[in-house]
């Protein structure tokens, strides 16, 4: 075996890991930062600071027992979840989070930071998340619940809604970018403007930006947009009936999603791993603090406005932000013709 | 045997029995997600084809987009089994008009699978081209196969009109 394979091999397993303990770690955080936001002081029995919650949380959810309606489709039950985890999972995979490295010398050639280096790796993404759909509305249908149903049926004509105005905005990235390959499009956002401002997309796309974040969280079923799990109306939405470790796998693919989203953002739009102050094989450094600012951008979100309601959900999505995209895509584009950026 | 033609013939294994079982199933959810399942195994046999960017499409448009919409309706309708107006022990050919035609089709159907087998393979390169550029699958679409473009359009534009009226309810006179 190469060094370079066997560093692949262990990248692989080290990006698994880490985005199974950074859904661990957002339970923690999000809880915390919501107490921050309320007054409150948040978990601190378990574990110094309880650190230890998400921990004692696994433990939980894994000696409960797991539950399903006598009437719910037994395949399609099961499924449901393990569509959702994939999902999750699988988009992250082609997503680059630093430059090439040599690990302080210990391989001869240089790593690069990306599981699986895609040329149409933004194309991938999209698709994924579109598949991610299904592991949602098959919970509903398969619980055989009118709660489950009603959520499954809310979280698929959002999804479809604002899977457009999230394509689009990808799409101006692109035309930016020239490229639909998420390595390139970071290496284009290298540099400054003028010695100070960095070269980020986010400058050139700051409507596409804006879009890009609001219907990721409607992609993510995230307050204020968690219409398929609002509980004053739908008890749990989607996932009522599940329990145990059924119930932690859309929850994991819920965190998961999110990072997923927060790092793709920092690609498209915030530079990737590009930073003053370190070289490149440590870029993934600033991609995390990157994306961590994202993900407290989400927390914040979720802890300060309200839900919307359902009505004003579907008029937001097809009446505000899909003309704006389209807008946006077709400015982009001219921009990219006329003065050939 | 490479494993190239292994991955072919397993994609290829998965498609055709997906898409038998589509329409042997009696819960028509079962046969959305048949369906995207040989959806699935299509786009595997163009990566295959090292064309990335149409199976990526494939899953994007198909598996994602329209099959989400099927599934919303078939549970919107909340159809637990297909109805049938007929008796489903007269022999197909002998059903009242419409099924009558539409197994009419399907005997033509598998009249052209044999004439298209019994062709043989054949061998047609893309233009001499590579079709995992982007760019140059977007320069065929809009030059080359402009027409077929256009027309597969329009048919989508019928297919709307049709959905439109067929939805349309009759004004109470009044």
């Amino acid at each position: 075996m190469t060094p370079l394979l066997a560093g692949q091999i262990v990248l692989t397993l080290v990006v698994f890991a880490a985005l199974l303990s950074s859904a661990a770690a957002m339970v923690y955080f999000e809880r915390k930062v919501a107490a921050l936001l309320q007054q409150r002081v948040g978990p601190y029995l378990v574990g110094p600071k309880g650190l230890l919650q998400p921990l004692a949380d696994v433990v939980k959810l894994m000696f409960k027992e797991e539950l399903r309606p006598r009437a719910a489709d037994a395949f399609l039950f099961a499924l449901a979840p393990i569509i959702a985890a994939t999902c999750a999972f699988a988009a992250f995979a082609v997503v680059p989070f630093g430059g090439e490295t040599t690990l302080l010398g210990l391989i001869p050639e240089g790593l690069r930071l990306q599981v699986a280096d895609v040329n149409v790796a933004v194309l991938v993404i999209f698709a994924i998340s579109s598949m991610s759909v299904y592991g949602i509305v098959l919970a509903g249908w398969s619980s055989n619940s009118k709660y489950s149903l009603l959520g499954g049926l809310r979280s698929s004509a959002q999804m479809i809604s604002y899977e457009l105005s999230y394509g689009l905005a990808l799409a101006s990235v692109l035309v930016v970018a020239n490229s639909l390959s998420l390595t390139d499009i970071v290496h284009r956002q290298a540099g400054t403007w003028l010695g100070f401002i960095p070269r980020w997309f986010l400058f050139i796309q700051p409507l596409g930006f804006v879009i890009y974040l609001t219907a990721g969280v409607a992609e993510t079923n995230r307050a204020p947009f968690d219409f398929p799990e609002a509980e004053q109306e739908l008890v749990a939405g989607y996932h009522t009936e599940y329990s145990s470790m059924s119930f932690a796998m859309f929850f994991l693919a819920e965190y998961v999603n999110m990072v997923t989203v927060s790092a793709v953002a920092t690609d498209l739009y915030l530079g990737g791993w590009h930073g003053p102050f370190l070289s490149d094989s440590f870029g993934w450094v600033w991609f995390l603090l990157k994306v961590a600012a994202l993900l407290f951008f989400y927390v914040w979100m979720r802890w300060t406005l309200p839900r919307y309601r359902y009505d004003q959900l579907m008029r937001f999505g097809w009446k505000v932000l899909l003309p704006l995209s389209v807008v946006n895509l077709l400015v982009t584009a001219a921009a990219v013709l006329y003065f050939g950026l | 045997m490479g494993s190239e033609t292994l991955l072919f013939y397993a994609f290829a294994a998965v498609a055709v029995v997906a898409s038998l079982l589509v329409i042997a199933q009696r819960n028509p959810i079962h046969s959305v997600l048949l369906l995207i399942a040989s959806f699935g195994a299509l786009s595997g046999l163009y990566v295959l084809l090292d064309a990335p960017f149409v199976a990526v499409i494939q899953i994007i448009v198909y598996a994602g987009a329209i099959m989400v919409l099927f599934l919303f309706v078939v549970m919107l309708l909340n159809a637990p089994h297909e109805e049938t107006d007929f008796d489903e022990r007269v022999h197909p050919l002998l059903r009242p008009g419409p099924m009558r035609f539409g197994a009419l089709l399907a005997g033509l159907l598998v009249a052209e699978l044999i004439w298209a087998i019994d062709r043989g393979p054949e061998t047609v390169e893309f233009a001499n081209r590579s079709v995992s550029s982007v760019a140059e699958i977007g320069q065929s679409l809009f030059t080359d196969y402009m027409f077929t473009f256009e027309v597969t359009s329009i048919l989508i534009l019928v297919a709307m009109v049709g959905a439109v009226v067929l939805a349309r309810r009759e004004e109470p006179d009044r």
